[in-house]
């Protein structure tokens, strides 16, 4: 039992002692003091040990032949498509973060034709599927044969639109339009008081938006933008209908060969699972450095 | 924009300004000459604090006219016809008046040096170890010197409002705003802003103030203003107005602040 206001004697402390107990029935600092015991937390954790151990039993005795998973999870064929995968993320979300924050501050301008176009972007690509805008990039060369521009350089789209360049536009894109919301939420969240600080020293709108407002939104953007890389790493799996040799494509390509269905979708998961874990990673060093000079909630809510 | 001696650091004609229907400043009428310390005093929602902020165009006035430093500020004049001026140039404008918020408004992503230095680095151009030096001087100047590296969140509101005070300052204005400066501090942490800002008066610094400290306003200004909803009222110069006022509004404010 924790030590408690009416442990001694029955009565409590906040009402006025009574003249009749004895001084030193106050004199309690030397107590041992017994921490309260967590009942739910053995519980929990016994539950969840044997759910678990469950589990491990049936991948154990199912017909999953282990040797597989070890001898395919770095060939060479894996490994490309591992690297295919890390680029397209990678270059996608780059994609999608540059277009995020020029689509978030044409939103929030006084213009109203570039706030107009903002909306119509995000309503656009934020409306169709993933799998769809891919489809329809990938197979831009029905609508436009020929890509131009006079004098420039002229070429055939089915030439220009290779997988990984449909695969870049169709998620870049539809990322910008889903970051452009997490950008304008940090912009919003700074404060109005920085802002008029900022012009107050002669900062000019640009200026204001890269030194001040910016560095305080990252804040609010990142832990968002962070989860989005994630969700971009596994979306990349899309690209393989479109023949991008990702990790799942790789995958596939190597079953649909030997058979061994289950082993290379364990492979491949385990390699999403391994990106992931980096990210995540990252990410907590990202959030420290934005949020300098802010004391933040971080546990214990 | 070189100031001559004849002509006052703002001057401004018939300013008018709304939000939505409420008329915040109805077609009011300021002079501050060079090195003068006027005080604003007034109820709340009276537009003090409105028309510090029209100096500084972070509100645009929709009617009259503001020079700062004998420059039509805002607009651009050719022939009879009035060109509005592009953010580039309203910030070049901004460049020599400095302003105190309130809530003092700090970056709080930058050090109080950063936020010292970050206007004549980023802004004025100067290089950073020059911009270092005077900044640690400012920060000096304001009894800061030992905090340059703390972040604000480390800092008391009475040394928040002076590390904002030491950024006005590093932009060398021609004048500084202080909007209410003390209104969001403790008690006991007033004290050490307004002999900062004492310290500014004496050395010659124009400034405007927006304030509830009237024994400050008695102590430091060389003329008070009073207004009430959206007009000055009365100005006149600081023992006059607080010890007999001509107005009965004023009076009244007078003798309410005072109880």
């Amino acid at each position: 039992m924790p030590p408690s206001n009416t442990d001694l004697t029955g009565v409590s402390v906040i009402s006025a002692p009574q003249s009749a107990l004895p001084a030193d029935a106050y004199k309690i600092a030397h107590y041992t003091i017994v921490p309260p015991r967590h009942y739910g937390r053995i519980l929990a954790t016994v539950l969840i040990l044997a759910v678990l151990a469950a589990l491990i039993r049936a991948f154990a005795v199912g017909d999953i032949e282990w040797r597989y998973v070890g001898l395919f999870l770095t060939a060479p064929a894996i490994m490309t498509g591992l690297a295919n995968t890390i680029l397209l993320a990678i270059c996608a979300m780059l994609l999608g973060a540059v277009l995020g924050v020029i689509f978030a501050v044409m939103r929030l301008s006084k213009n109203p034709v570039l706030s107009t176009v903002a909306k119509l972007y995000v309503w656009l690509f934020r409306g169709a599927p993933a799998l769809l805008q891919l489809l329809i990039w990938f197979n831009l060369a029905l609508i436009f044969p020929r890509i131009a521009f006079p004098g420039l350089f002229d070429l055939r789209t089915v030439d220009v639109m290779t997988p990984f360049v449909a695969g870049l536009l169709g998620l870049g894109i539809q990322q910008g339009a889903y970051t452009s919301e997490v950008v304008r939420a940090g912009l919003l969240s700074v404060d109005r008081g920085q802002y008029e600080a900022a012009q107050a020293i002669g900062m000019t709108r640009l200026r204001m938006l890269r030194r001040i407002v910016m560095p305080q939104a990252m804040r609010v953007i990142v832990p968002p933008v962070g989860n989005e890389f994630i969700g971009m790493v596994k979306l990349t799996s899309l690209a393989s209908v479109i023949q991008y040799s990702e990790m799942l494509h790789a995958a596939q390509t190597i079953y649909y060969a030997n058979s061994r269905v289950l082993e290379l979708l364990i492979v491949a998961s385990i390699w999403y699972l391994v990106i992931v874990s980096v990210l995540s990673f990252g990410q907590s060093f990202v959030e420290r450095y934005f949020g300098r000079g802010v004391a933040a909630v971080r546990h214990g809510l | 924009m070189n100031s001559t001696s004849t002509s006052p650091i703002v001057r401004a004609i018939d300013v008018c300004k709304r939000f939505g229907d409420f008329d915040a400043l109805k077609s009011v009428n300021l002079e501050v000459d060079a090195g003068e310390v006027v005080c604003i005093i007034g109820p709340s929602g009276s537009g003090k604090s409105t028309l510090l902020r029209c100096i500084n165009q972070l509100e645009q006035i929709d009617g009259g006219a503001i020079w700062v430093n004998a420059e039509l500020i805002g607009y651009r004049r050719e022939g009879t016809k009035l060109y509005h001026l592009t953010d580039a140039e309203i910030a070049r404008q901004r460049q020599c008046v400095g302003m105190v918020f309130q809530r003092f408004n700090l970056f709080p992503h930058f050090t109080a040096l950063a936020n010292v230095t970050e206007g004549p680095v980023q802004v004025l151009g100067e290089p950073l170890k020059q911009a270092q030096a005077r900044g640690r001087a400012l920060l000096a100047q304001v009894g800061l010197a030992d905090k340059e590296n703390a972040y604000p969140s480390e800092l008391s509101g009475g040394q928040q409002q002076r590390v904002a005070i030491a950024r006005g300052l590093a932009m060398r204005p021609e004048i500084m705003l202080f909007d209410e400066p003390t209104s969001a501090l403790d008690p006991e942490l007033v004290g050490d802003v307004l002999s900062v800002m004492k310290d500014l008066a004496t050395s010659g610094m124009t400034m405007v103030v927006v304030t509830h400290e009237l024994g400050f306003a008695r102590e430091v200004a060389d003329r008070i203003v009073f207004m009430d909803q959206g007009e000055i009222i009365e100005v006149g110069l600081a023992r006059d107005l607080l010890s007999s006022p001509r107005q009965k509004r004023t009076q009244d404010f007078i003798l309410a602040v005072r109880a």
